[in-house]
């Protein structure tokens, strides 16, 4: 009897500070997003003022939020399939084929991942820069004028951050489809390669299938963390300018929420991200289901 | 004679591969390598050819750098923040994944699933909501005590962080205490060692592998986090942590240009993440697949 009550306040405590801190940090402010979203509240006044889906309704008509949305569709759609396509080619290359300094270039590729945004940030700013920029000017040099496109003007600037995204992401997911490949036993290889299968063959028939499970795991990731990487390097990059151009969906709730003091209408952006990137993972996840294949 | 067709597609392959590979590394290594050579450069360098080599080792970058962008002052609370995020990570999220995945007791499924329900959350949804929720605290502090020191605390940053990375840290630790057999704590419980101490002495020794993992993935969040940290510590003159004072010295280059200085910040922020790589990338991507693979 001594020993259960012992055993009980031990669970007791060492459960409730993580069940705090999670409570109040986490999910507290996410139903507040929620709850938020259907009040009204301004900066000078903490009175909340029941709205409905007033908020939900302006945003519908909101010219500023519609772009946003349409950027960061966009973004999620391109940046994931130029990622998706180079961290899989690269991840073939570098666990099917025998490449000197096969861990250096792992090494290198993974290094963007540890960098902060604001550091990959401020280096792509350097590069784009129209003036003084590593990218003019090697265009300069190659073409024998003196280029000078402005990278981060209105039509080049979605271009832009794309790169900046795409440089950011692939070793990342690289490393993740090296891990799955390496699992694949070498006699599939061999069996297909006695059938005649050439590279790009076996990479389709037998890698891919293999490694699909791996696959629809991180085009959840994709767009979860797409949707929030956007967020990141806009505000680093371009605060969502030039005139709006580059606004993306979660800087346009930061702005609303916090620059603007309109609480409740950002955080109604907030609920609606939150839905979509949870539709749209659900709807992939749906989609890209197979028979899980064993091996 | 068909042979020797095979062999030279074979060989173009392979210096197509290897192309490819070298291109990749060579967009991540010269950025990077820019930045360090960049910030040895004298101000009026950057207005010449940006491909040049630095004239000389312009050390008084640093210096104004860490003095006169107050980077100096950043970086002490940067580190601090970190480290202390890291410590109340671990004591709070060390218990309670211990009991979480060793224990039964009522609750639990509801505990572990809200934790795994919380990798679903991103922080960058629930910043306002947090930064609100201080804000009404201070509110209320001030009419107590006459004084609120929620926001602009360093303290409460950390804490927030700590508590924004516990469900993949519980998640992380919970899923290797999980594979360990009972027999540990039956052996030691026979020995007449209490809860605690088991808990102390014998099962989080052999965890030492996954709670380093837990400390790299954690430093190199919180290290390069800045919208939490640009929200929470919102008083302009107050102190920031390194990567929120960087990204205004970024901003404020555009219109005062100070390449020296920002390049000098750069360095002081990649330098500890790239180093801590260098000592350990090989548990990095393996610990990354590790917590990759969730979902």
């Amino acid at each position: 009897m001594r020993k259960r009550s012992g055993r009980s306040a031990f669970i007791f405590l060492c459960a409730a500070p993580a069940v705090i801190l999670f409570t109040v940090f986490m999910i507290i402010p996410t139903i507040n997003v929620f709850r938020m979203s259907l009040f009204r509240r301004s900066a000078y006044s903490t009175t909340e003022i029941f709205v409905g889906f007033d908020n939900f309704a302006r945003l519908m008509k909101d010219t500023n939020f519609i772009r946003s949305m349409q950027n960061t569709i966009l973004l999620i759609v391109v940046v994931t399939i130029i990622t998706f396509f180079f961290a899989l080619v690269f991840a073939a290359i570098l666990t099917r084929e025998e490449i000197k300094g096969q861990n250096f270039f792992r090494v290198i590729f993974y290094i963007p991942n540890i960098l902060s945004v604001v550091v990959i940030s401020a280096i792509f700013s350097a590069i784009y820069d129209t003036n003084n920029g590593t990218l003019n000017s090697l265009l300069s040099l190659f073409s024998g004028e003196t280029v000078k496109i402005l990278w981060k003007g209105e039509s080049m600037v979605m271009v832009s951050l794309i790169i900046a995204m795409v440089w950011q992401a692939i070793g990342y997911y690289m490393v993740m489809y090296m891990a799955s490949m390496a699992s694949v036993p070498q006699s599939l290889y061999e069996s297909a390669s006695l059938d005649g299968a050439g590279r790009i063959k076996q990479f389709f028939q037998v890698t891919l299938p293999l490694i699909w499970t791996n696959i629809r795991t991180t085009l959840t990731f994709f767009i979860i963390s797409t949707i929030n990487m956007a967020f990141l390097f806009v505000k680093a990059m371009t605060s969502g300018g030039p005139n709006g151009a580059s606004e993306v969906a979660l800087t346009y709730m930061y702005k609303q929420a916090y620059t603007n003091s309109s609480y409740g209408y950002g955080m109604a952006i907030g609920a609606l991200i939150f839905l979509f990137s949870f539709g749209l993972s659900a709807l992939v996840n749906v989609v890209t289901k197979r028979e899980p294949l064993e091996f | 004679m068909k042979k020797t067709t095979k062999s030279t597609t074979e060989r173009l392959y392979k210096i197509f591969i290897y192309v490819a590979l070298i291109t990749l590394a060579v967009t991540i290594i010269i950025p990077v390598a820019w930045v360090f050579l960049a910030s040895i450069k004298e101000n009026s360098e950057f207005y010449r050819n940006p491909w040049s080599m630095p004239a000389g080792f312009y050390i008084q970058n640093f210096a104004d750098a860490w003095n006169k962008a107050r980077m100096g002052e950043y970086m002490l609370n940067s580190v601090i923040v970190t480290t202390l995020a890291l410590l109340i990570l671990l004591l709070v999220a060390l218990p309670a994944a211990y009991v979480l995945s060793r224990f039964s007791f009522r609750g639990r499924k509801i505990l572990n699933a809200a934790f795994m329900g919380g990798l679903f959350i991103n922080v960058n949804y629930i910043v306002v909501p947090i930064f609100l929720m201080l804000v009404d605290g201070d509110k209320l502090l001030r009419g107590v005590f006459g004084d609120g020191f929620l926001l602009n605390n360093i303290f409460v940053l950390a804490l927030v962080y700590a508590a924004t990375a516990l469900p993949f840290t519980v998640y992380l630790l919970s899923g290797y205490f999980a594979t360990l057999a009972h027999d540990y704590e039956e052996a030691a419980y026979i020995d007449g060692a209490g809860y605690g101490t088991t808990m102390i002495q014998v099962i989080f020794p052999m965890a030492q592998p996954s709670i380093i993992t837990v400390i790299l993935f954690n430093f190199l969040s919180f290290w390069n986090e800045y919208i939490i940290a640009m929200t929470l510590l919102s008083d302009p003159k107050g102190g920031k942590t390194l990567p929120v004072g960087l990204m205004q010295l970024n901003q404020a280059q555009q219109s005062a240009a100070q390449y020296g200085q920002l390049y000098a910040g750069l360095v002081l922020v990649m330098l500890p993440t790239l180093i801590l790589y260098i000592c350990v990338q090989k548990k990095l991507t393996q610990g990354m697949t590790l917590g990759g693979l969730k979902g």
